[in-house]
Order: structure tokens, then sequence, then C-alpha cells
């Protein structure tokens, strides 16, 4: 009994996931569930996906957050527009020459905050003025396209359809094969593992929603490629939190930046790096904006940053620092995601879907923090 | 007998899973100093808070009768208005502030929403001269040293006509003359004013000088009261009570360890302080430490120790830091923590909360931090290894936790220094520099990391001791450095040290100037 209690409550917010989903699917008569719906939250959710792993790991490592990644992610987009559609430039050297700009930035700003310790939300705070600045001026104003056709096949294509079951089969079976593997290996050794029950029910759950939407993108348009991307950096720096050396200084300097620098640990390297981290993701993520609008857009990346910070704090990343998984800023995003695609389908008065999300928010911090608090008090 | 103004009758008061205080029974007379001793954890702050209203009335069993009558305090308030007034031991003084403004914060004076400040700092200034501090009331918090601020304190809950005073180890950051002067104005207090005061301490010394009764708490129940009036107590007989068994001695013996070669070698040290960089921290010091012996470097509060230690150890302290430093007999320089990790230099921090461990993740994580590279292979860290490390290190140390994956800060002082220990041992140094090993942790605990130094000088390794507390320093040290203002002021070998030859080492070298 005690222990299923603790699954639901470090489960929570996937729970509420479920419900919120059951919930839009009922007041929208099932239309929720339709193959489109399951493309356009991808679609649309794709950048937050790719900012919120970014902004995970400025946040571990004190609660510190980067204010310019929605205007920079405008500033990429009025270079990289201004390179390929108005010069001409072959796509390839212009995606590389943006990702150096977003390299150069990354530096500047990793360098300001780590070794001459500006506190980060003035030094981006900066960014997020000027960055915008610039890259309106640099469009004068206007919106640049359309995007080269090769550009925009790159987010925005499908794989075809046959292959999304093939895909979703290999992904379920290596999902279970990589779990089974790791909890005989821990077995053999004696250590604490989860038990049986939750595990298959854990490879169940993950199957099935595999499947799903496997099935769904195969009577939609098959697998979009902005999914392949998101997947890719997920699991990426899942890895990189979960199981490496530099993950673990992410998380320590959080919890204590004196006591990490004291271990020997080179703490201003590992804030450069979050910054640094930062840019190249926002470069990334501005690819997948100018993909979607198909421009370059003055408004392109308005409050991008907010909606990656939401994400991340939803998803149970620490405000103060070093707690929070990749995993818990998925479903956060994910929970947004579909409040956003729900309401939008029940067509929801935008102001007030604003409240509704600000409200959101509110409670999912407020629910955490007393969760915690349950949680110490055992 | 004298009026009691205290009582506590049957305290329980029990946490989630744990009674944290059982059947508890305290009474305090009028104008008497009481001490409340016991074992970290055994109950004396839950008691206390139990006592000022920070845990209200209904969340706990048992009567509170004050001055004849029966008590329900809900609220901090609720005590300070009846003259119930605690310090605690991390002081609640606001940096940035002056003397005055903290003295009265909540307290303000004047009318209803405007402070009148001429009242505030005339009233603050009075309150000082009670207490002997020598500062304006208009000087801010910061400039003032630890002992100072104390003393602000006390004079604070006079500001609130505090009737009973409690201190919760009021020296636990003190050097031993603030300490004294510390306790003799308490006695002053009680003699002058009768002022009642329950003092919480784990220096027993301290305990025997001031109290006049003493009760020993144990596992969250009252084991005994014994009266002081009549005769100080020895230590040994307070110790006894508080461990439930006879301690014969209180530094475990070290026989058999060879004392080898010179192992790590300083000369003409000098450091200045990283702020002020015309100011001197550490002057001209030259020290040695040999394969397999203790160290002691004893000194006060101030005197460029840790200052010392931590410019040795990769210069993670001061500017300007100059001298030769010898690491076996060859001529090394650090410029990194990681360079000192790498020639084997350990430095274990005095403030294990704030420099030493991440608290808010497991041991494992913990034990692990300074050598994570030793268990990774590619920077992917192999888990299964980092998990058989925490375990080994708990077991060799004798950790008590319910297991690795445990956060640091949900542990005990005494088992918080043991983690901290067990990250530096993994490290594998051959020179450890421990700066205050055993403060604010208990006897049991105490005995044990001793333990541990022995252990680790067994083995061929050198021990660096720093400590304020004279009986430590001269229990566990082959040979020892005293340190005033900066400078090398001393080498005493075990044979010569004594506290009076330590003190005398200081005290001259101040008239020297």
């Amino acid at each position: 009994m005690k222990n299923a209690l603790n699954v639901i409550r470090k489960n929570t917010m996937l729970i509420i996931l479920v419900l919120v989903v059951l919930f839009f699917t009922a007041m929208t008569g099932g239309s929720m569930l339709q193959p489109s719906n399951f493309d356009a939250l991808i679609a649309q959710n794709a950048y937050v996906y790719v900012l919120a792993t970014g902004m995970l790991m400025c946040m571990l490592t004190g609660g510190n957050i980067d204010l310019s990644v929605g205007s920079f992610v405008c500033f990429i987009g009025s270079v990289g527009g201004t390179m390929m559609v108005i010069g001409g430039m072959n796509v390839g050297l212009s995606m590389a020459l943006m990702l150096l700009i977003g390299v150069a930035y990354g530096c500047v700003l990793g360098y300001i905050i780590a070794y001459l310790n500006i506190p980060p939300w003035i030094a981006t705070l900066a960014g997020y003025l000027a960055l915008r600045g610039w890259g309106v001026a640099i469009m004068k104003g206007l919106t640049i396209s359309p995007m080269p056709d090769s550009f925009v096949q790159m987010f925005n294509g499908h794989l075809p359809k046959s292959f999304c079951l093939i895909i979703g089969a290999v992904v379920c079976v290596l999902f279970v094969l990589i779990t089974v593997k790791g909890r005989t290996d821990k077995l053999k050794k004696g250590y604490e593992t989860e038990s049986l029950v939750s595990m298959i029910v854990k490879c169940v759950l993950v199957c099935a929603v595999t499947m799903l939407f496997a099935f769904k993108f195969q009577n939609h348009n098959g697998i979009p490629f902005t999914l392949i991307w998101v997947a890719v950096i997920v699991l990426i720096y899942h890895f990189i939190t979960s199981k490496t050396t530099i993950g673990r200084y992410f998380y320590t300097i959080g919890g204590n930046k004196e006591a990490t620098r004291l271990s020997g640990i080179d703490t201003n390297k590992i804030m450069f790096t979050a910054y640094l981290n930062m840019a190249i993701l926002t470069v990334i993520a501005g690819w997948l904006t100018m993909a979607r609008l198909t421009s370059a857009n003055p408004t392109a990346g308005v409050n991008y940053e907010l909606d990656a910070i939401s994400a991340c704090v939803v998803g149970g990343v620490s405000a103060y620092g070093g707690s929070g998984t990749v995993f818990g800023m998925v479903v956060g995003a994910t929970l947004i995601g579909v409040i956003n695609l729900g309401m939008s389908l029940m067509s929801i008065d935008p102001n007030w879907q604003k409240v509704i999300k600000g409200v959101v928010l509110l409670a999912a911090v407020v629910f955490e923090i007393l969760n915690n608090k349950d949680m110490t008090k055992d | 007998m004298a009026n009691v103004l205290l009582e506590m009758k049957n305290i329980t008061k029990t946490f989630p899973g744990v009674k944290a205080l059982d059947n508890v029974n305290l009474q305090v007379e009028e104008g008497e100093i009481h001490a409340l001793v016991g074992e970290n954890g055994a109950g004396k702050s839950t008691l206390m808070n139990v006592l000022s209203g920070i845990y209200a009335y209904g969340t706990y069993e048992g009567d509170i009768i004050y001055n004849g009558e029966v008590c329900q305090f809900h609220k901090i308030k609720d005590s300070e208005e009846k003259g119930i007034v605690i310090i605690h031991q991390e002081l609640a003084l606001i940096p940035y502030m002056t003397i005055g403004e903290n003295m009265f914060l909540g307290n303000e004076r004047g009318k209803s929403a405007s402070i009148d400040w001429n009242e505030t700092y005339g009233e603050a200034d009075k309150y000082l001269k009670m207490v002997g501090l020598k500062e304006s009331s208009r000087v801010l918090v910061k400039e003032i040293g630890t002992g100072k601020q104390q003393l602000v304190e006390i004079a604070k809950a006079l500001a609130k006509h505090a009737k009973l005073l409690i201190l919760d180890e009021p020296t636990s950051s003190l050097n031993e003359t603030d300490s004294k002067a510390l306790l003799d104005l308490l006695l002053k207090f009680k003699k002058e004013n009768g002022l009642t005061s329950i003092i919480i301490s784990h220096k027993l010394n301290e305990v025997a000088y001031v109290a006049d009764k003493i009760t020993v708490i144990r596992d969250g129940a009252t084991i005994e009261t014994i009266d002081n009036r009549e005769g100080e107590i020895s230590e040994d007989r307070i110790i006894k009570g508080m461990v439930g068994r006879e301690i014969t001695d209180r530094f475990p013996k070290r026989s058999g360890v060879e004392i080898g070669e010179i192992n790590m070698e300083v000369k003409d040290w000098t450091v200045f302080h990283p702020l002020y960089p015309e100011r001197k921290v550490v002057d001209n010091v030259s020290m040695y430490v040999r394969k397999g012996e203790v160290v002691g470097i004893s000194g006060l509060m101030g005197a460029g120790r840790t200052e010392l230690a931590m410019s040795i150890f990769g210069k993670s302290y001061g500017t300007g830091i100059s001298g030769e430093l010898k690491i076996k007999g060859e001529k090394v320089e650090l410029k990194t923590i990681r360079e000192a990790i790498k020639h084997k230099l350990a430095y274990v921090t005095e403030d294990r909360k704030g420099n030493g461990l991440v608290l808010t993740n497991p041991i494992k994580t913990n034990t692990t931090l300074a050598n994570l590279d030793s268990i990774s292979k590619n920077m992917i860290i192999d888990k299964d290894k980092e998990y058989q490390v925490a375990e080994e290190y708990r077991e060799k140390l004798r950790t008590k936790c319910p297991t690795v994956e445990q956060n640091v800060g949900n542990l005990s002082g005494g088992n918080q220094q043991k983690v901290l220990l067990a990250k530096w041992m993994f490290a594998d140094p051959d020179i450890l520099i421990l700066d205050e090993p055993t403060r604010g942790i208990d006897v049991g605990a105490k005995y044990e990391i001793y333990c541990i130094i022995n252990q680790l000088v067994s083995e061929g390794k050198s021990v660096i001791m720093i400590s304020s507390e004279l009986p430590e320093v001269l229990g566990m040290s082959d040979r020892i450095y005293v340190m005033n203002e900066g400078r090398m002021v001393g080498e005493l070998s075990k044979e010569e040290a004594t506290q009076e030859t330590i003190m005398s080492c200081i005290l001259k070298s101040g008239k020297g100037e």
C-alpha cells in the first residue's frame, strides 16, 4: 500500500497528464485523439522540448535561467533568413554559420556569467533586449520568406508511413531489453531494484504509448522529422544528466557550489558550459521555428524563454537548482502542450487560456513543494 | 528552596515515525543557570522549541507550567510576551542592518508604523552597555565579529524584557576568551538581576563552570538532574550520564605507529586577504608534517589557520601567495585544487554544511564527488562501483544511515562529518588537513572520529588537525603548532604541551608588538 502511494507520488505529474488528456478527449468528443492532433502536438511544441532541455541544464546549476532564448531565436532567424533567402546562400553553409554564431554568443554569455560573476538573469536580460532589437533591425521589421524547401523539409518532413509501425516496434523492443537487462544486472549483483510488477507495468505503458503514436502517425503523414530531432536531443541529455560525470557536476553545483569547487571541480567551467549549451540548443530551436513558420519573423520566439521555464518548473525542476530530470521536464512540456492544444480545440478565448496556464503553473509548483514536504516528513 | 520558575511536565513530542521526546521533565528554579546536555539528536533543541512555542500547543503532550500557571504557547510571540526568549545556535542577525535595527527587529520603538530612530538607538546603546559591548548601535552587524554578535543577541533578548533566557550552543562558534566572557556575563546577570537561563552546550567544561544544575537528556528522555552547586562535578561524571556508560579515555590510544620522514613542508608561506590585498592573513609561516604523524594547529579564532590550510590546498583561498611548498621532498606549486588532490593532499573543511557537503544529494554522490573520475570511464559513471564504494566507506566509518541513497541533509552532524571524511579518504590522499573535525558533534561521534584519525596515521598518512578545542589538540597530536594573528608563534612537543604553555605562546606573541 505504502509502495503504491510512493509510486503515485513520484509520478504525480505523469498521472495528471493522463487525466488531462482524458479530460480534453471527453470535452472535445474524442477529436483530441485524432491523428492530426498528434502531429500538431509535436510540431507546435518541438521548440519547447529543445529549449527546456537547455534551460534544465541552466536551472540545475542553481536556479539560473536564460531570458534571452526567445530573442535569440528571432535573431538567429533574421541572420539565417538573410543568408538563405536574400543572399541565396547554400543551406548547409548557412546552418553551419548559424551554429557558429550560437557558439560565439554562448561563449560571450558564458564568460560574462561564469567568469565575471554577473547574475545570469541580468546578463540574459541584456540579451533579451538587444537581440530582439538587432534581429528586427536586420529584417527591417519585415518577414523574410519563403525559406528554401530543402531547409524546411529537414524539419517539417515525415518518414514514410510504412516505417511507422516498424520504428515503433523497434523502440518498444529496445526499451524492454534495456529495462530487463538493467534489472537483471542489478539483481545479479544483489543491489536494490524495482519490483517485477512495477517493471512490467512500466514496460507495458511505454510500449502502449509508443505504439499509439506509431498508429496515429501511420494514419496521418508518417513520423515527423521534428519528433526525431526532439527525441535525439532528449535522449542525449537524459544520458548526460543521469550517467556522466559532467552531468553529475551540474547537480552538485546546484546543491552546493562551494563544496563542489573545493572537491577539485572547475565550477566556472560548468557554468560556462551551461550557457554555451543553451545557446547551441537555441539555434536548433531557431531552425525548428523557422521551418514551421517557413519564414523569419520579427515576432518569432516571443515568450519562448517563459515557455521553457514553465515546462521545467511544471516538470518538477527545482527553482533553486540541484534537482530535476529530463524525463520530468518532458512530462511538464507535454502537459503544457496538451493543455494548449485542448483549449484551442475547445475554442476557449485566448485570454482565458493564458489565465488557465498561469493557474496551472502556480498549482504545479505549490503541489510539488507540498508533495516534497510530505516526502521528507516520512 | 527557591521559587520554581518553570516546570515542564511529562512532555512527549512525536514526529511521524519518531518519538523525539518521551515523558521529559524539567524543573528550573528562579535565578539559576540550568544546563541541558545530551548527545546530538537527544532532544534538547526539540524540548526548547516546545517551550518557546515553535512547536505550537497541541502538537505535543504534557504541560508547561511557568510562573505558577499552565501555559499554551501557539507561537514564539506568546512565549516572548511572558519573558521567555530563545537565542538560537545559528545567529539570527541580519548582516546589512545596524546593531540597533537588529535589536528591535519585530519589537520596533515608536508609534504605530513610524519608527523613532533616536529612541531605538538610545535604548540599544543602553542595553549594549549592560552586556559590556563597546560598539555603537549604529554599526552594521557584518562589521563586528561573531563574539560580539553573540552579545548583540543577548542584548536583543534583554530588550524584550527576558526573564528566562534560553541559549542554544551559545559558544559553539566562539573562541575560548570570548566564550569565557560570555559565560561570565551570564553569571553576572544571574547575580545582579536574578536572570534565569537555560543553556544547551556540548562543551562540558563550560557547563561545569557556569551551571547550577545540569539535566542530562538521552534518547528523548530525562536521565538525571545533577546539582552542581556543591563542588564542581567532573566532566567524566556528566559524560557517563550522556552516553550511558563510562568513557574511560576520551582519546583512543595510538600505539605502534612509526613516524617516518617528512611528507610535506611549507617554508616562508605568506598569504594576503582576497578582498583587501594589503592585509596579510598568513605571515611567513613555516611548518612540516611527517609520515604517520598527527600535527595539531592550535590558536584562537581568526589566527589564520584555515587560511593557511586553504592556501596550501591548491590556492583555494587568498591572493599574492608566496613561499615554498615541498611534498615528499619535491618542490611543487599547486595552482588548482585538482593539482592539490593529484599530489595526494586533502583539505576537510570546518564548515561541513557550507563548504563540505551537498546536502540535497545522497551519501553516495557526496562520497565520490572528489574522485569521480576513478569510478568513471570516458566520463560515464559506473553506478554499481559508486554504490560499492559508498557502502564500503559506510561500513568502514560506521556511518549510521538506512542506505547510502539517503540525502546527507537528513543525517546528524556526526554522521555528516563521517561522510565528509569518507569523501576525502576516497580521494586517496597521503596528507589530510582536518579543519575542526569534531565541531558540533557529540562525545560518542567524536571518539569515533579520533579512531579514524588513528587509523589514517597507522596507514602511513600524515594528518594536520586544526582545532580550537585545547583538550582535543593535546589529546590527539604528536606535535603542536600554535598560530596567532597569522604567524606561527610556537611549536611544542607532546611532552611540553599543556593548556597553559599553548595559551602563553599566544599571549606572549600578542605583547611583542
